[in-house]
């Protein structure tokens, strides 16, 4: 980009040179320390898991359906955490993925412009509330109204944390999607008016179409996000690791577990200790792999677009 | 609308002329089609406003929850066993301490990695592709995830132990990608010309992107940046693997002083089983909000102000 205006550089002064040698160092460390910040997650967790896995099979902790490490006897199997927080990404996808991507088709091709400068500012406001709020609203206004409803829901569970967390990614899905429908060129779209077609056929016949890869990666963002919440499944899912498929009842989740134990006061070098790292590995490998996923799903699509 | 005259006064308004028949869609197949869009945008809407509804219960139900416990004793208090003698004052100079480290930290470093990556990289070389898909898998990364690596490095290798340090430094870290990504959108929208012109006048790169580039770039780097603080000011899972304690009934002196933040501390409101501790919390939430709020203003004024000066 700038290649061709650089060539000033051999005539300014030594001095200058070497000043901006130093310049360049110094913005190039920065820049690698999120490089480094990668490695020390990875080298982090890892290192920590492998001597938990020394001390607990990997068989048992990945098919093993009993989950008490800070008890004896210790049982290390991870499958009640993980349905725990599968219950939460699913429950959480079926608020986030409708109502986001609704949003993101009325805000892309039918909202005025007018309702557009109101709304956008709304879902950015959502966006940026803390979870402890969501957690908060889960327990307090969501839980009350699951068990005027359903009366047999228990005061911490799945269900009500779960919605919390799709209200918190709407505007996730909302923004992404609406991105990818906006990178739909409108040549397409006057194509379509021009044929005749209503607004509703030339959304989902043309502009959903040419934006599903997209819209699937705000939702492949979503759930990642969802299996990463924290604070919300801390205040309103409980923290009861059993295995089961009831969201009325009271769940724990891999995030759950982790803050759990970090609120005692947990020694280094304890199987205590090695357990929350090794629950955050699984965490980390899980979300990892989908956003990548998503990363270069929008990648491509952008791309093909220039 | 756009009436007409009538061409003559003999046209018959009822007369279906194929432009009329397309606009207003005629009784058979033409009008379900329209019915159908029409349906389809009402739901449209309707789910959309839900995102809205939901944000407005959500305050009324902090709100209504609050009233009668925010009150000036609350906000001058320590904590305390008993809910009408609790207080915020210790959380929220722990979230100024952190919060002000942290972006410390965290701004230079992130400003630094987007000029490296938009002035001086070459982006077609793979080790800053690297570092580009890198910082933008970082943003994915849980929150929760960063809280272990604190505490692996920050707490227990460095041996800051469990203070504000440590939990600043991981969120410093946590915050990067945001501050980098907005820092690069600002960075790209400097003209060329501008850029240009400077070069003209015969000085060097850095002194172009001191002189130039940052002036002209700064209200969309606040912007980001002010967004980034905001994220980690709520940020509690965290610090608390971190080490944030609930419970801190001193104020912090030093960085490396053991201390609470907001979100921990309305958490741990939040989780007790004493039906006032809800009130409390509720009023916690608030001056979060308004703290976050602030904040927000903030930079919405700086922005115009750099923005009149650019003008």
């Amino acid at each position: 980009m700038t290649g061709e205006i650089i060539t000033f550089k051999k005539r300014s002064s030594k001095q200058t040179q070497l000043q901006e040698f130093i310049v360049r160092m110094i913005l190039l460390f920065c820049a690698s320390i999120s490089i480094i910040t990668t490695i020390a997650v990875v080298a982090t967790l890892f290192g920590e898991s492998a001597s938990f896995f020394q001390e607990v099979p990997l068989r048992e902790f990945l098919f093993g359906t009993r989950w008490s490490p800070t008890l004896v006897p210790r049982h290390f199997g991870i499958l009640p955490l993980l349905t725990g927080t599968l219950m939460i990404a699913l429950a959480s996808s079926f608020i986030s993925i409708p109502f986001g991507l609704g949003s993101a088709i009325y805000l892309s091709e039918y909202a005025p412009k007018k309702v557009r400068r109101v709304l956008k500012p709304i879902l950015e406001i959502l966006a940026g509330i803390p979870s402890i709020v969501f957690g908060f609203f889960a327990l307090t206004f969501i839980t009350p109204l699951l068990q005027a409803l359903i009366p047999s829901t228990q005061i911490f569970n799945a269900l009500s944390a779960g919605i919390a967390v799709g209200i918190m990614t709407i505007p996730l899905v909302a923004s992404v999607s609406e991105d990818a429908m906006s990178a739909v060129p409108d040549s397409m779209r006057k194509g379509a008016f021009a044929l005749g077609a209503t607004r509703m056929e030339v959304t989902t016949g043309i502009v959903l179409p040419a934006a599903v890869s997209g819209i699937g990666a705000s939702f492949i963002l979503a759930i990642s996000r969802a299996i990463g919440e924290t604070m919300i499944v801390a205040i309103a899912a409980g923290q009861s690791p059993v295995l089961t498929l009831n969201p009325l009842e009271s769940i724990q989740t891999m995030t759950g577990f982790m803050v759990n134990l970090s609120l005692g006061d947990i020694q280094h070098g304890t199987i205590e200790y090695k357990t929350v790292f090794a629950v955050g590995s699984m965490l980390f490998l899980m979300t990892f792999v989908m956003n990548l996923l998503a990363r270069l799903t929008i990648h491509r699509y952008k791309e093909a677009r220039k | 609308m756009m009436s007409q005259p009538p061409l003559s006064p003999s046209v018959n308004q009822d007369v279906a002329t194929p432009r009329k028949l397309f606009l207003q869609g005629h009784p058979g197949l033409n009008g379900r089609r329209k019915a159908k869009n029409n349906i389809y945008h009402g739901v449209l809407l309707a789910g959309t406003l839900f995102a809205v509804v939901m944000l407005g219960l959500l305050l009324f139900q902090v709100i209504r929850s609050s009233i009668g416990w925010l009150d000036w004793q609350f906000l001058t208090s320590l904590p305390s066993r008993f809910p009408k003698k609790a207080g915020i004052l210790s959380a929220m100079a722990g979230s100024l301490w952190t919060i002000g480290l942290t972006a410390l930290i965290a701004l230079p470093i992130g400003i630094a990695t987007a000029l490296y990556l938009e002035e001086y990289s070459d982006a077609r070389k793979w080790f800053n592709r690297i570092i580009q898909l890198n910082i933008s898998n970082l943003a994915g990364v849980p929150s929760i995830v960063y809280g272990m690596l604190g505490l692996a490095v920050f707490v227990r290798l460095a041996g800051f132990g469990r203070s504000i340090l440590s939990g600043a430094l991981t969120l410093a870290l946590l915050i990067l990608p945001v501050i980098i990504v907005t820092a690069q959108e600002a960075l790209k929208s400097v003209p060329l010309s501008l850029k240009e012109a400077s070069y003209a006048l015969g000085v060097s790169k850095w002194q172009t992107i001191t002189g130039v580039v940052l002036p002209y770039s700064m209200p969309g780097i606040l912007t980001g940046a002010i967004l980034a603080i905001s994220r980690a000011m709520g940020e509690a899972a965290p610090l608390i693997i971190v080490g944030a304690a609930g419970y801190i009934a001193f104020l912090p002196t030093s960085p490396l002083d053991a201390f609470t933040v907001l979100p921990i501390q309305i958490f741990n409101w939040t989780s007790r089983p004493q039906e006032e501790f809800q009130h409390v919390a509720s009023a916690g939430i608030i001056v979060l909000i308004a703290l976050l709020l602030t904040t927000n203003t903030i930079a919405i004024l700086l922005r115009n102000k750099y923005q009149n000066r650019m003008d």
